[in-house]
């Protein structure tokens, strides 16, 4: 078990971290977030290029780097801290792990390399519990290929106005699901942004009539898989927001002086702080843990994944909303970044489902 | 230069004939299979060579490196050495001797010390000076050829087989209390010593309440600088802290997850989601320290020293120690706290017990909260009234409020 970075994990951080300090400074992130665009297309060209990092943990086969989960944990830690809007996890994690783990051979071949390359920008429709899928029948005709046609709604789908591909788990006739590629272009597709608390992570709701799509897998598995990869970096993300609102509340207390003394001076402060603190701490060694088990340990993974996904939601909200309470009224306002912070935290939160549904898996794969 | 390649080869092979000295020695011995009986083992340790391993040698120590202490605590792990009542001696007084100690007190007390032959404690707390060692009473006046030491020592381990200890006592109440403290080594079997155990909330007595009374201490029995002995006591207590916290990985757990889920599972409870929640956060809570742990240790042989950051350890560790405990008496129901003389029964009525201590012991939890913010956050500290004023002209403990001023 391996739980701190290699000097290839650390190097690579610091590039990221430049690059975003570079490019994506907190003005420019604030400029995106409230502008009708859901990313920099220019950062995240150049993320793609320059960087490579769209296809980060693509095997070279298909077009990727070749590197491991623990590298993208690096990457989503330097776009949590940074806040950065990027469709780098809807693309390069969410679909990316499903078509590695769908197991489509011609899938993988066709679609992965544009993912990997950033020409395409693909993004995976997360089941939620509670919400109904898209139902999915075969295609009528022989122009079809053997394909289907899905018609319904997948409810919510991170960077989903924008996406060029879109893979989206439907109900097939005979109750099972399946996932299927959609391209975005395709006929009957009709994408509704969503209002998102978190405005650095836009949603869509995508409709679809008759839409021709391709099966991808149907094996419920390959799915749960993807989704544990996607979860250990979403974690990292989170990892990164609450590291972040840390050191910034911690500086700030350092500054801001009422009734003659550094606010930090004071326990109901400072204790509220080194209990942060020990969060963190907790934080950092649980993604560690399950960015290694994604990598070298698969046995370990499913537990380690809903531990991830259990403990950092929850850790990075808490910490997130400390942040913001602990810098008094400035941390209420517009101007002052804590909300946007607190928003991603909730966001993230719920992303891949409620804290209580990582716990049901987590208390599953547990035994109990 | 060393070939690293040979190194790693030798310390394998260190770490071999560890194990199989360990084999042969520690096998099937008791945790605890009484005074005699550790310090004959105290004494083989020794003499094989594997008790003050990167101690200097030529104070009875091994002079070996990092390295070679780690292998031996690798292959340690899987015994249970009866070295508890040495636990002090090796863990803080020693060291404390070694860096700051004269030629002839190294020379003196490090051997007996590593070999088991002589035991050592620690006395640093006083009734009235708990989070606040440094305000502590106990003094120690010159007279003539000798230092007289009068006063009162509390929470101290090992202090009835202890044959010698380090006490901090006020030698100075004129000036500042951090700058009137001076450390002695004292001979415990003194006639002005009386040790008395101290009966805590489990109903026993795993520590002791030391009485000195006109004891008379030479001058080369002082450690460090006289009225010098406030950053040594600091020093000791850092080494404390990481010990209590990174060494929870080995000490029984009662409340474990793994026993509770095993117990729930056996009573048929796992059906209850109300009891597969608590699992569930005590699982998180578990793992997340036991996890940190891990990585502090893989930091440390990385070559990042933990620092203050020991104290988050112990922190979490005396939380961890309570709400398991807790957790387990609303799993496991009243069976928790009215128990036959069964066999295994009463684990979780000792656990309740003995939570609290972990979290008083070796700094309070709020202690560990100042030192995090203070030492680990860099927050600046609370203003301190009592740096600057001499000792005599301050409030101290609750010995005013007693005496009905």
């Amino acid at each position: 078990m391996r739980l701190i970075r290699t000097d290839e994990q650390r190097e690579l951080a610091g590039s990221v971290r430049s690059f975003l300090a570079d490019t994506a400074p907190m003005a420019r992130v604030r400029e995106v977030a409230e502008s009708d665009e859901a990313f920099d297309r220019t950062v995240w060209d150049r993320m793609a290029g320059e960087l490579g990092l769209a296809g980060l943990a693509v095997p070279e086969a298909y077009g990727g780097a070749g590197a491991g989960h623990g590298e993208v944990a690096v990457v989503m830690e330097e776009l949590g801290a940074a806040l950065t809007p990027s469709p780098y996890l809807a693309s390069a994690v969410l679909a990316a792990n499903v078509l590695l783990r769908a197991g489509d051979e011609g899938a993988a071949k066709d679609l992965l390399p544009g993912v990997a390359s950033g020409a395409t920008l693909a993004t995976f429709a997360v089941p939620v519990q509670g919400d109904a899928l898209p139902a999915a029948s075969p295609a009528a005709g022989a122009a079809s290929g053997g394909g289907h046609e899905l018609r319904g709604t997948a409810a919510r789908v991170l960077n989903g106005a924008e996406a060029d591909l879109i893979l989206v788990p439907a109900d097939l006739p005979d109750g099972s699901r399946a996932v299927f590629a959609v391209d975005g272009s395709a006929a009957g597709v009709t994408r509704t942004p969503l209002a998102t608390l978190d405005l650095t992570r836009p949603q869509a709701r995508i409709g679809f009539a008759g839409t021709p799509a391709r099966r991808i897998t149907d094996s419920p598995e390959a799915v749960s898989a993807a989704l544990d990869l996607s979860a250990v970096a979403l974690a990292a993300g989170q990892l990164g927001v609450l590291r972040r609102c840390l050191d910034v509340i911690v500086e700030y207390a350092k500054l801001r002086v009422q009734f003659g003394r550094f606010v930090g001076s004071f326990q109901g402060v400072k204790h509220r702080l080194a209990e942060m603190h020990c969060v963190l701490e907790q934080a950092e060694s649980v993604v560690r843990y399950a960015a290694w088990a994604a990598d070298e340990s698969p046995g370990e993974l499913p537990v380690a994944a809903a531990l991830a996904g259990s403990y950092l939601g929850r850790a990075a909200f808490g910490v997130a909303k400390d942040s913001l309470l602990l810098h008094g009224g400035i941390g209420f306002t517009w101007e002052h970044d804590a909300h946007l912070y607190y928003k991603r935290a909730k966001g993230d939160e719920l992303l891949l489902g409620p804290p209580r549904a990582h716990r049901a898996r987590l208390a599953e794969r547990l035994g109990i | 230069m060393t070939d690293p390649d040979d190194h790693a080869a030798s310390l394998e092979e260190y770490g071999r004939r560890v194990r199989a000295w360990l084999e042969e020695h520690a096998s099937g011995l008791p945790a605890d299979p009484g005074l005699d009986a550790a310090r004959a083992f105290m004494a083989a340790l020794y003499d094989a060579g594997y008790s003050g391993i990167t101690w200097p040698a030529e104070y009875g120590g091994q002079g070996l490196g990092q390295p070679e202490e780690r292998a031996f605590q690798q292959a340690a792990r899987d015994f249970a050495l009866p070295l508890g009542v040495f636990g002090i001696g090796l863990g803080m007084c020693g060291p404390t001797l070694l860096s700051i100690g004269t030629e002839e007190q190294k020379r003196r007390y490090v051997r007996p010390l590593l070999r088991g032959e002589e035991i050592w404690c620690q006395m640093f707390s006083e009734p009235g000076a708990g989070s606040d060692v440094a305000s502590l009473q106990t003094r120690a006046v010159l007279d003539g050829d000798a230092w007289v030491v009068d006063g009162q020592k509390v929470w101290t381990s090992v202090a009835r087989q202890a044959d010698f200890g380090l006490l901090i006592a006020r030698t100075d109440p004129g000036v500042p209390k951090h700058q009137g403290i001076t450390m002695f080594v004292i001979d415990m079997h003194d006639p002005g010593v009386t040790v008395r155990p101290l009966r805590d909330m489990t109903g026993e007595a795993h520590f002791n309440e030391i009485f000195f009374d006109g004891v008379r201490v030479a001058p080369d029995q002082v450690v460090g600088e006289v009225n010098g002995g406030w950053s040594a006591a600091v020093t000791t207590l850092l080494h404390e802290r990481v010990s209590i916290g990174m060494g929870a990985a080995r000490t029984e757990r009662p409340a474990s997850f793994a026993a509770l889920s095993d117990a729930a599972r056996e009573r048929g409870l796992l059906e209850d989601p109300a009891v597969r929640e608590q699992l569930v956060d005590l699982y998180l809570q578990e793992r997340a320290f036991d996890l940190l742990n891990a990585r502090l240790s893989q930091e440390v042989r990385a070559g990042i020293q933990p620092g203050a950051r020991g104290s988050v350890s112990k922190l979490l560790l005396a939380d961890l120690t309570l709400r398991s405990a807790d957790v387990a008496s609303e799993i496991l129901g009243p069976e928790s706290v009215a128990h036959g003389a069964e066999e295994g029964s009463g684990k979780i009525a000792r656990a309740l017990s003995w939570g609290p201590g972990m979290a008083l012991g070796g700094g309070t939890n709020e202690i560990m909260r100042n030192i995090i913010g203070d030492r680990v956050l860099g927050l600046p500290r609370e203003p301190q009234v009592d740096r600057t004023v001499p000792f005599r002209d301050l409030k101290v403990g609750t010995q005013e409020k007693e005496a009905g001023r």
